[in-house]
């Protein structure tokens, strides 16, 4: 495979933290040209991330080395195809994130813009970081400089349940990073002396070279338990926290940034530290499709009594995140694909869902699931796509979720793993069961007229929020509807990722 | 002056100390210039015999020219000359700082007496590490604990009771390191270093060196406040002026650990240490319990200073763990972190004192929005926070990757989950008063106007941007500092 020298990801990078400057420096002089900053910042980096995409579908890969710090410590960039994949992704919601952020923070007149704006985008640097990391070191550093600089955004309210929630999220992902993912680092780099990714996954040779069994056991719980912002239970409840953020952090970074991040170093670990043959000799990838299949269920149901339509959503994403996960425990191809492409699926269902919930807190105040009674017919098109992107979930034709479900099932099958199609078609129905009675209220319920009678009743017609926050919605919508559609680059990136670590076989 | 410098960097501090009296007797302002010229030059000095030093090998530089071992010998290798330039460094930080910290803190007939006695600690330090004379070193030892007493004792009215406690440990630590280099000079007839190392292996089995051995590492333990020795340190620290904290703490403790690994790998071969004895392995577990009590004291502190002070004895556990585990990885990981830990203890300490300038208190739990007030000196509690937790791209995790690497290396699991645990309880540490300081409204309810940018002086600021900011640098030459310094440090058989 041919490696391209390249200083790119440098650049993708950098964009944002000169961004994060420009912001810290100009926020107080003018919003619009703070706000200004972020979009182009935005646009650049999207535009950059795309001028790699078609080196990478050649089957090439571009390469950076930043700095070797110590030996085994060095920060290296390697963008293969399951980087870009997550980079395209990321940079491309961040864009649309941040129209609908400046609708949101001007609507409601939160404070400390300057702040929320500033962290937003060095979140987005580190993103890009893990995204296109070349090793686990570089991996875990900017790990945890995400959930650094999450953290203000978590406690943005600085109410006493923003505070609380906000030390729970930062207890969770410093706390067991650095317990147990670093722990797993030390043991990876003390086994093979390496932290570099490889295809086949760098300690796939470990085996030979007399590591024991138990060793390796060790080493990958330990991953899994560290890699806490996939939110695999137990170690979950600290995104239903995170939800006192304001709803557009939620929407990127809870739904898309830093779960995403999560997922993916996971698959990561599972596909290029472990590699497909040592998980699937030691038998832990079934293992771990177990952990996975009952996070899924479980937080499906814990999902279901939820009264708080951000909670309920957090909830839908833990059990959401584990399809990633259990796809990837699977092992064959076309789990590894459906693991893949449930990354960007979910990303565009279960974002237009946190603009939604936003868009109804900005227009109507309400953050309740018993308040939505006949707020469809105030607000149709944020509740169409609502609409759209519960059915995204529920994975119902013609509607982006299906894919990768579908793709997971037909993985489960090659992986003779019948009990997980029961799974899958378990929280299928659950995730109907918790979603379309929202749908159903919305639309044919009638709104009821004691609360809020002061301004309740006497407006007629359409009460949506600021149309910049709308349209954002509208096109995340559209999105999971075309990405059923056409979702050629992706798949063909997945390919490229499952043809690459199953390749040898 | 190349072949004078190693007397010159202790001689130049220890002159201008005495001058300090007559000169600020006649006019005050002066002893602050004449501070940081001393320091100044120590920095300078220090580096140029880190360059021959690792241009041109070990430097050995007889005092008036009388040949070791009658005569006293400074005997100065790569690990002397990384320590030089770190106390120098500081020590030259911490003078730039101290001018309207101890101007705030001290009565004004106070100030000439405190740079005195500040140079006379320099030079007390920076002695221990230039010589190569056991008995010379605890001179210098007693020089710097002395000041040391006299520099805590200037502090609030706390002070004289903490540096009553501190006195009586330290002359015990003192007594006891006395009395090991009277038994070595007993059986050997020799105070030098180099002289001891060749005439001590055929005496390894006999009672009195063995004593000896166990009396310099329990006096030195005392200096370096391990557990469960440390018990004057956190009310001498927490009570001593800002600018002196942050000096002591950044130094006396990391000379110390310098004094205690000469000992145990130079004066005694490697295999005395590890093996004759169960030396390393009785430090592994008293630095394991000083992590862990460290780090669950510094947990219960409503008081700024004292926490830092609770962390430091966790610290010192880091560095002797790191010792303990006798091997490369581990002792490279304890030699990279006297140097890491030294510049955090630094930048936090001076925050803390730039932090009681402004708010006149150090209470954890009524610091509120001062990261409005004081955004830059937040800013870098921030990133002396993270290194303290050991996060990449910091100083900090470079050298717990070492430690725990060499734990991992000699099988010790118990001291890599005691590590991570530690960083862990620091990590808690340190968000409560993140927490605190930056998301915490006011109960002030008349403030709800925002607070005013209100920062420390230039002189305050300037030493806390560059000591932080050059953690990150550190960081990044964490490689470089390893392959010119450090690994030439590493005992043999290591």
């Amino acid at each position: 495979m041919e490696t391209i020298t390249s200083i790119t990801p440098i650049i993708i990078i950098s964009t944002s933290l000169v961004a994060t400057f420009l912001i810290f420096f100009t926020g107080d002089m003018s919003k619009n040209l703070r706000e200004a900053w972020t979009i182009l910042a935005a646009i650049i980096k999207f535009g950059f991330v795309m001028s790699m995409l078609p080196l990478i579908l050649e089957g090439k890969i571009i390469e950076y080395t930043v700095i070797s710090i110590v030996p085994g410590l060095t920060i290296q960039f390697k963008v293969d195809a399951l980087g870009i994949f997550f980079a395209i992704l990321a940079s491309f919601l961040w864009i649309i994130t941040s129209f609908y952020s400046i609708g949101y923070m001007r609507s409601l007149n939160e404070h400390a813009q300057t702040r929320y704006f500033c962290c937003f985008a060095i979140a987005l640097s580190a993103t890009m970081g893990v995204a296109m990391s070349g090793n686990m070191f570089t991996t875990f550093l900017f790990y945890e400089i995400i959930t650094l600089c999450t953290y203000p955004l978590v406690a943005h309210k600085e109410t006493p349940e923003a505070l609380q929630g906000a030390r729970r999220y930062i207890a969770y992902l410093l706390g067991t990073s650095i317990a147990f993912q670093l722990t797993a680092v030390f043991l990876t780099y003390s086994a093979v002396g390496t932290l570099d990714f490889s295809d086949k996954g760098l300690l796939n040779n470990a085996r030979a070279a007399g590591i024991s069994d138990l060793f390796l056991t060790i080493t990958f719980v330990l991953y899994m338990a560290g890699i806490t912002k996939a939110a695999l239970m137990p170690f979950h409840s600290w995104l239903p926290a995170a939800m006192v953020a304001p709803t557009p952090v939620s929407a990127l970074l809870h739904a898309v940034a830093v779960v995403k991040t999560g997922v993916f170093v996971v698959v990561k670990v599972v596909l290029h530290v472990f590699g497909v043959n040592l998980l699937t000799e030691l038998g832990l990838g079934t293992a771990l499709a177990y952990v996975a299949s009952f996070t899924i269920i479980v937080a499906s149901v814990i999902a279901l009594k939820q009264n708080n339509l951000k909670a309920r959503l957090a909830y839908s994403t833990v059990s959401q995140l584990s399809y990633v996960i259990l796809g990837v425990a699977l092992l064959t191809p076309s789990a590894i694909a459906g693991s893949i492409m449930h990354i960007v699926l979910h990303a565009f269902g279960k974002i237009t869902l946190f603009f939604t919930a936003g868009a109804i807190y900005v227009a109507a105040h309400k953050t309740e699931i018993s308040q939505l009674d006949g707020i469809g017919k105030k607000m149709p098109f944020t509740m169409a796509a609502f609409t759209l992107g519960s059915l995204s979930m529920i994975g119902i034709p013609p509607l982006g979720g299906f894919l990768s479900k579908w793709y997971i099932g037909i993985g489960a099958l090659e992986a003779h793993q019948l009990p997980i199609i029961a799974v899958l078609v378990g929280s299928t129905i659950l995730n109907a069961c918790y979603f379309l009675p929202i749908v159903y209220a919305a639309f044919f319920k009638e709104a009821k007229h004691d609360e809020h009678h002061g301004h309740g009743h006497s407006r007629h017609g359409f009460e949506e929020a600021p149309a910049i926050m709308v349209i954002p919605l509208v096109l995340t919508a559209i999105g999971a509807v075309a990405l059923f559609i056409a979702p050629s680059i992706f798949l063909d990136l997945a390919r490229l990722v499952v043809t690459s670590v199953t390749g040898g076989n | 002056m190349k072949e004078q410098a190693p007397a010159l960097i202790i001689a130049i501090p220890l002159l201008i100390s005495f001058i300090n009296i007559p000169v600020g007797l006649l006019r005050r302002s002066l002893c602050y210039p004449l501070t940081i010229i001393a320091t100044f030059s120590c920095l300078y000095l220090s580096f140029i015999i880190a360059d021959t030093v690792i241009n041109s090998g070990n430097i050995s530089y007889r005092l008036g020219g009388w040949e070791p071992p009658w005569g006293i010998e400074y005997a100065i290798d790569h690990l002397n000359a990384y320590m030089l330039i770190i106390v120098s460094l500081v020590s030259f930080v911490v003078s730039v700082y101290s001018k309207k910290s101890i101007e705030k803190e001290l009565a004004r007939e106070k100030i000439i007496y405190f740079y005195t006695i500040y140079l006379l600690l320099v030079a007390g330090l920076l002695g221990i590490l230039a010589t190569g004379d056991l008995f010379n070193l605890f001179v210098f030892l007693e020089i710097a604990s002395l000041a040391g007493y006299a520099l805590v004792a200037i502090g609030d009215k706390r002070a004289p009771l903490a540096t009553f406690n501190y006195i009586i440990m330290g002359t015990i630590g003192a007594c006891f390191y006395l009395l090991g280099v009277g038994y070595l000079y007993i059986v050997t007839g020799s105070l030098n270093i180099a002289d001891l190392t060749k005439l001590l292996p055929p005496l390894y089995h006999s009672r009195v060196v063995l004593v000896a051995f166990a009396f310099f590492i329990v006096g030195v333990a005392i200096k370096i406040a391990l557990f469960p020795l440390h018990t004057w340190l956190p009310d001498a620290y927490t009570h001593a002026p800002s600018t002196v904290s942050a000096f002591v703490a950044a130094t006396m403790t990391k000379v110390g650990a310098y004094a205690m690994i000469r000992i145990m790998f130079t004066v005694f071969e490697p295999s005395f240490s590890l093996e004759t004895l169960p030396t390393t392995e009785i430090l592994g577990w008293v630095a394991s319990a000083a992590m862990m009590f460290g780090c669950i004291m510094a947990l219960a502190q409503n008081d700024l200073k004292r926490m830092l002070a609770y962390i430091l004895v966790a610290e010192v556990g880091y560095i002797v763990m790191g010792v303990s585990v006798g091997n490369r990885e581990g002792f490279t990981g304890s030699v990279l972190h006297i140097l890491n830990d030294s510049f955090m203890m630094v930048s936090l300490f001076l925050i803390t004192g730039a932090i009681m300038y402004k708010e006149g208190h150090r209470n954890i739990n009524n610091l509120f929005s001062l990261h409005k007030k004081m955004p830059i000196t937040m800013g870098c509690f921030i990133i002396a926070a993270i290194s303290m937790v050991g996060v990449p791209p910091t100083a900090g995790f470079f050298s717990k990757w070492y430690l725990i690497l060499g734990a991992i290396d000699a099988q010790k699991w118990f001291f890599v989950a005691f590590l991570l645990l530690s960083s862990l309880m620091v990590a808690v540490a340190f968000f409560r008063i993140i927490q605190s300081t930056f998301f915490k409204p006011s109960e002030n309810h008349n403030a709800h106007e925002e607070p005013l940018r209100d920062e420390v002086p230039f002189s305050m600021l300037l030493p806390i941007v560059v000591i932080t900011v050059s953690l990150l640098i550190i960081g990044f030459l964490s490689g470089q500092i390893i392959d010119s310094l450090i690994q030439h440090t590493v005992p043999k058989g290591f």
